[in-house]
């Protein structure tokens, strides 16, 4: 996202610096009329058209809409909607119920970084000479590429009573830490926590890396004939340089977890404390037809995300992290 | 020292790839299992017969996959047409030309990427059902090409190291933008076009959120929602539950272990969108 940013606007940037090459309007030789030089100008209204379309209807109509539904009372239904003022939000912020719902978010919050960190540590080890890299590289990614409902299922699985955890814990001994891992309200949610960083480490790991593999290998030398040790090339080469990617993982590990739906839904359906926003967003809006409240709960939820994105912004700045 | 070190490095690496196969690889042997034996045994324990393929036809024919295979490649199939197009075009337009409204675009576009989806389905599931698509298939192949920023960011930037000189080649031989685009700029962007088929695939044939919600037909249903509709009837049948999870990782599976390069590409250019 951070480099989606610079690149569209660095382009428009280039583009207005540099003479007008890509205008062949009214240049056109082999006797163009006016009518054809019209049609000239309007081409590339033409080609967004269907595009720019296409993203006013299905991306900004819902959330302006999304933000009118929150102050009013509709159930999905109904002809008329009421405006009743914030009274949903008050809602979102005083029923327990909802709360409850940021609680369980900060589970996957911490789950993130836990992701972080360990994506950290592989994607650094095996950006040096290793065997089997190529291996290692895809056991660890392969889990971002199975189906989110899949890897729910196979957890269940894994965490039932008597599943393969607990028979693993059993055979080493450990059956004292044997618990209902998805039924226990005081446990599930590490449990679902802890899938998903099973499911998105992968993903992280290999953007990691391959910002670390992108670092011009002459800093190194120059570091190892400075006397550079392997932790010393680590917080003072490879962390700097990949900085805006690690700020990148962290914008996507923040909105997911505040946005986390499969792997609760398949594997609890938001029961023993579970449920997460995006959950009780779609039972309200889809079950209960409260549609105003469940918009209100969504709204809060974008405006989360685009503060975290902000602050984001605000603490790593990207012309900060060019090493070379 | 330095042995100690690379010997803490190789365990961890293993550590973790036990961590990642322990799981599935219990799917593995229980889809293997009869119904007796999946009770009988340990989840540990291998299963008896590796060729009792049992589970495998239950699965697939019980849980209509081979339908849910077609839906899925269907809206595949359309949505990535539609993707293509419409990111070349968005590229096209806003690489190849000045025009009044261009910076506001361009600005549009960037402040979608911003918004999650998963934040707006309450208020988009009521444009889907305005527009009669709920319960469609539509209704999926319009929001996976309607909404996709990345893949648009995707050829925006890779729009730029398309030279210009050869549109303007074609320009002075009398090619009109139309077939600029169709015989110049779309052949050109292959590669760009590759990395989206390839991360726009993944992400179609995982995707839970969007048919759960608006596909309620189980004919209609992509992989996903089947595999999903598993946890019912066959709740307590897992081995037979555990053979629909390989059936759908397998196909995966086989296209990681052949486009392996091009698939790490292709995340790591996407998700730096």
């Amino acid at each position: 996202m951070t480099t989606a940013a610079s690149s569209f606007t660095g382009q428009a940037a280039a583009a207005a610096s540099e003479p007008d090459l890509a205008h062949p309007t009214g240049k056109t030789p082999g006797g163009v009329g006016r009518g054809s030089a019209r049609y000239r100008r309007l081409t590339p209204y033409l080609f967004l058209l269907i595009p720019v379309g296409l993203l006013l209807l299905l991306t900004y109509t819902p959330v302006v809409n999304m933000f009118w539904y929150s102050v009013t009372d509709w159930d999905g239904l109904d002809k008329t909607k009421n405006f009743i003022g914030a009274e949903n939000y008050v809602e979102v912020f005083t029923d327990p119920e909802n709360l409850r719902v940021f609680y369980v978010s900060l589970f996957y919050v911490v789950g993130s970084f836990v992701q972080m960190a360990l994506a950290l540590y592989f994607a650094t080890i095996l950006s040096a000479k290793i065997r089997f890299k190529n291996m290692w590289k895809g056991i660890l990614f392969f889990p971002y590429l199975i189906n989110g409902v899949a890897i729910g299922l196979i957890f269940l699985n894994f965490l039932k009573p008597g599943g393969g955890l607990d028979t693993v814990l059993m055979n080493t001994g450990l059956e004292s830490l044997i618990h209902q891992w998805t039924g226990d309200p005081d446990i599930a949610n590490y449990s679902l926590a802890a899938v998903s960083v099973w499911r998105y480490t992968g993903l992280t790991f290999v953007m990691f890396l391959g910002a670390i593999q992108s670092i011009n290998s002459e800093i190194y030398e120059a570091a190892a004939l400075d006397g550079a040790n392997r932790w010393d090339e680590f917080w003072h080469i490879i962390l700097p340089s990949i900085r805006p990617i690690v700020g990148l993982a962290f914008i996507l590990g923040i909105s997911g977890s505040l946005s986390v739906f499969e792997i609760p839904f398949v594997m609890t359906n938001g029961a023993n404390g579970t449920e997460t926003f995006v959950i009780r967003t779609v039972w309200m809006a889809f079950e209960r037809n409260m549609v105003g409240l469940a918009s209100a709960m969504a709204v809060v939820l974008l405006i989360f995300v685009l503060l975290v994105t902000w602050l984001q912004r605000r603490l790593v700045p990207e012309e900060e992290v060019d090493l070379t | 020292m330095k042995t100690a070190t690379s010997t803490a490095k190789y365990l961890t690496l293993v550590i973790a790839s036990i961590c990642t196969l322990l799981p599935l690889g219990l799917i593995v042997f229980g889809s293997f299992k009869t119904n007796q034996e999946f009770l009988s045994t340990g989840p540990l324990t291998p299963p008896q017969d590796w060729f009792n393929f049992e589970n495998y036809a239950t699965a697939f024919t019980r849980g209509g996959m081979g339908l849910a295979f077609f839906n899925t490649v269907l809206i595949f199939g359309a949505a990535i047409i539609g993707t293509i197009f419409i990111g070349a075009a968005t590229a096209y337009a806003l690489d190849r030309f000045r025009f009044v409204g261009r910076a506001a675009v361009v600005g549009l576009f960037l402040l979608a990427t911003l918004v999650p989806g998963v934040t707006t389905q309450v208020a988009t599931f009521q444009i889907i059902n305005a527009l009669g698509l709920y319960g469609s298939r539509w209704a999926l192949i319009l929001l996976f090409m309607g909404t996709d920023i990345v893949s648009i960011y995707i050829f925006v930037q890779f729009m730029r190291s398309i030279p210009k000189s050869l549109d303007e080649a074609a320009t002075i031989e009398g090619a009109g933008h139309l077939r600029i685009f169709f015989q110049i700029i779309l052949p050109n962007l292959k590669p760009a076009i590759a990395t989206v088929v390839i991360i726009k695939g993944i992400g179609i044939y995982n995707e839970f959120f969007l048919p759960f919600l608006y596909l309620n037909d189980p004919s209609t249903q992509p992989i996903s929602t089947a595999l999903f509709a598993f946890k019912g009837p066959y709740g307590s049948q897992w081995e037979v539950i555990s053979a629909g999870v390989m059936i759908t990782i397998i196909p995966i599976l086989v296209l990681f272990l052949f486009l392996q390069r091009y698939i790490y590409n292709g995340f790591t250019s996407g998700a730096t969108k």
